[in-house]
């Protein structure tokens, strides 16, 4: 017996077209675990149908455009609970769809593509930011749209960098995802030639994230975990796991701008981008799903998009044909990031520019201007071609 | 005998003066309405001085401007506030609101000037609105985000580009309907008919090309595509186009890539790169086609070029993130 809980079944968004011809069924998969990972900020805290949401307008999107080729998509998804066998649950869902959007912890996100090897499903890897998977892991059948740490690591420090912000306190979070952050970041300060003047591990000893007086106790313990620091222009934390960085701004000892997991956060996508058309899909995206578009909704609405971009040139809604244009020579795609996004025929990696925000507002997108390459500037974030480990 | 030959000096030097006057002054002044999209404001510019003469306030968002065809009046799409406004010429100011659908931002106005087809890049329509009796005449279909439209010299077709569906929609003016879908390279921003309906050129902004469809097989028959040496090909972002009525030459700009392409027609080749301001984006022939004025978005001016000369002669300030062009005698 199988425990996966399945969310919603099938959504056949968009007006189904009226033709004498039957319709070239495209089916799509999202396979997500359950449950939402946990913020400090109240406001970031992510919706049950974060990413899913963005994956449900793309389809809808797909439709609109189908409706001129007579194709229709749709969209299944599975949520996994503890314990669930990822590999069954990929390969049940393989069995209606063709392609399956992915937001999988790493090793999950292996067992799925290992256990699909044989039966041609493409999987696009929506949520995991591992370099690994593109590296020493990489997979044939594994497109990836997320973004790698490195390449929001290279975003940031580019930044940082050509703000004259080289001088780094860095500080370090305690679990696994943190220490993985701080490699790349760590790896894109020697890149760009910013120094780390000292890093702090910043140890997580459990408990709450919410309680009653919690910010006068944190308003004492910042400074101080932040003072007799050597001369820095930034503080720099790597975070994931979401247990102190978000505390730092304004809290810091000496008064420095924070960036990293809090303060200036580089991210895929932020509501408030407007600049390329982005306000269309801001507008779209907010009258479907009544709440503002995250990073993971639209790394969800780009595969998705890719699957509908690849049907159409192609006219087909077979999963060879589809997967064989997307790794091809032919496939570029705009996705409101002011150029077109290709992908890394060496590793699968979506090419994308990189966001950097304060929470509020966009503050500059990366590549940054002078950060030059002789294929893509694109390729001045994350690991490039001569250094891959991958080998598809 | 002396007093003839004064009054012959005389006549001679003043038909001179005249043929003289003549060739310097230009034969005819014009305006350039241009939208900013930024600063809410329409700037007007005498082509005769190319100086500013005045700052008209608008709605939100203004994008595609386009004169009557009486040059009475001009339409600005005021996206924001989803409606088109008219702007009386004479009174330099806006005087009226034709209804539109959401955000509206390119549009296209029949041959007689009646009809006004505009892009609603919101809600995947467009809307066809009677500019006389002020109304809505109907919504047609189309892919996601509308944008570029054009009608064709024969008034029969109308062509309306979706930046996300990719796709270039031949709709039938008389009945209203779709009659062809056609693929083009990803975010198609503009369409240009050549004058004698034999050719469609569309700008992929994205994409990074121009394809070129056969109007009556309606099916892409070549493609263009840029190669500006030191610049990366994700620079080079086409959208505004034009052409000479002859339609010999093309005009292609290049946004990011500060360039407009220039393009023998017969030949499809680039034959120069124009360096105008920072993200290039559309632009405007002057009636006599000696100039052509193209708007720049980063740099907030507007560059005009010398068409015969294929160089640029004037950059003007404008206001903030310039975005449309339209120029008439007034």
């Amino acid at each position: 017996m199988v425990r996966w809980l399945v969310a919603a079944v099938v959504l056949c968004i968009a007006a189904t077209p009226v033709r004498a011809t039957e319709a070239t069924e495209i089916g799509i998969g999202y396979l997500a675990r359950a449950g939402i990972k946990q913020k400090l900020s109240l406001v970031e805290l992510p919706a049950e149908n974060d990413g899913m949401a963005g994956a449900r307008l793309a389809v809808e999107d797909n439709n609109t455009t189908g409706k001129f080729l007579n194709q229709r998509f749709t969209l299944e998804e599975v949520r996994l609970k503890d314990g669930d066998d990822v590999a069954k649950a990929a390969t049940a869902l393989a069995a209606r769809n063709g392609s399956i959007i992915a937001d999988l912890p790493a090793d999950d996100l292996l067992k799925a593509a290992d256990a699909l090897r044989d039966r041609g499903t493409l999987l696009l890897n929506a949520g995991a930011i591992d370099d690994r998977l593109r590296e020493q892991d990489c997979r044939a059948n594994i497109i990836h749209v997320a973004p790698t740490r490195s390449m929001l690591a290279d975003a940031l420090a580019q930044y940082l960098v050509w703000k004259q912000w080289k001088r780094w306190l860095f500080v370090v979070g305690s679990h696994e995802q943190d220490k993985l952050f701080a490699d790349a970041l760590r790896r894109a300060a020697t890149r760009f030639g910013a120094k780390i003047v000292q890093e702090r591990v910043f140890e997580d000893t459990g408990g709450a994230r919410r309680t009653d007086s919690g910010v006068t106790l944190i308003q004492r313990q910042m400074p101080t975990f932040t003072q007799q620091a050597p001369a820095y222009d930034v503080l720099v934390a790597a975070d994931e796991s979401e247990v102190f960085a978000a505390y730092l701004p304004y809290r810091t000892w000496d008064p420095r701008p924070v960036a990293g997991s809090a303060g200036l956060v580089p991210t895929s996508w932020h509501a408030a981008q407007d600049q390329w058309g982005a306000i269309q899909i801001q507008n779209r995206f907010l009258k479907l799903n009544l709440r503002p578009m995250t990073a993971l909704d639209m790394q969800a609405w780009t595969a998705a998009r890719m699957i509908g971009e690849a049907a159409s040139r192609t006219k087909s809604g077979d999963p060879k044909a589809i997967s064989d244009f997307l790794k091809g020579p032919d496939f570029s795609m705009a996705a409101f990031k002011g150029r077109r996004l290709t992908l890394r025929d060496w590793n699968l990696q979506l090419r994308q520019p990189i966001l950097l925000v304060d929470g509020r507002m966009v503050v500059s997108v990366s590549p940054q201007e002078g950060f030059l390459h002789q294929v893509s500037e694109l390729d001045t974030l994350g690991v490039d071609r001569p250094e891959t480990k991958c080998r598809l | 005998m002396k007093r003839d030959g004064m009054r012959m000096w005389r006549h001679c030097l003043l038909s001179g003066v005249a043929a003289w006057l003549a060739t310097v002054a230009p034969a005819e002044a014009f305006i350039a309405y241009v939208s900013n999209e930024k600063s809410n404001t329409v700037t007007v510019i005498d082509t005769n001085t190319w100086t500013v003469t005045k700052t008209i306030k608008v709605g939100q968002r203004p994008r595609g401007i386009e004169f009557t065809r009486d040059a009475k009046f001009v339409f600005v799409a005021v996206g924001d506030d989803d409606s088109i406004q008219v702007i009386d010429v004479a009174k330099q100011e806006v005087v009226d609101t034709l209804p539109s659908g959401p955000d509206p931002e390119l549009f296209a106005l029949d041959a007689e000037g009646k009809i006004l087809y505009v892009a609603n890049e919101n809600d995947n329509t467009v809307t066809i609105i009677d500019v006389e009796k002020r109304t809505r005449l109907g919504d047609i279909q189309v892919g996601v985000e509308p944008e570029g439209m054009a009608i064709s010299p024969d008034g029969k077709t109308l062509i309306n580009t979706s930046e996300t569906t990719n796709m270039a929609h031949f709709i039938d003016t008389a009945t209203r309907q779709i009659v062809a879908n056609v693929l083009v390279d990803p975010r198609p921003r503009y369409v240009e008919f050549k004058s004698d309906n034999s050719e469609v050129w569309i700008s992929s902004e994205i994409g990074g090309t121009v394809s070129i469809l056969d109007p009556a097989k309606r099916v892409v028959i070549d493609k263009i595509s840029f190669n500006i040496p030191g610049l990366r090909s994700e620079a080079i972002q086409p959208v505004g186009i034009g052409m000479t009525k002859d339609g010999k030459t093309a005009f292609v700009a290049l946004g990011p890539a500060n360039r407009v392409a220039v393009i023998d027609t017969a030949t499809r080749k680039v034959t120069k790169y124009l360096l105008v301001g920072q993200r290039v984006w559309h632009m405007a022939f002057t009636p006599d086609e000696k100039y052509l004025m193209v708007t720049n978005g980063v740099s907030n001016d507007v560059s005009v070029i010398d068409v015969t000369a294929q160089k640029v002669i004037k950059t003007i300030q404008v206001g903030e993130l310039p975005w449309g062009i339209t120029i008439a005698a007034p």
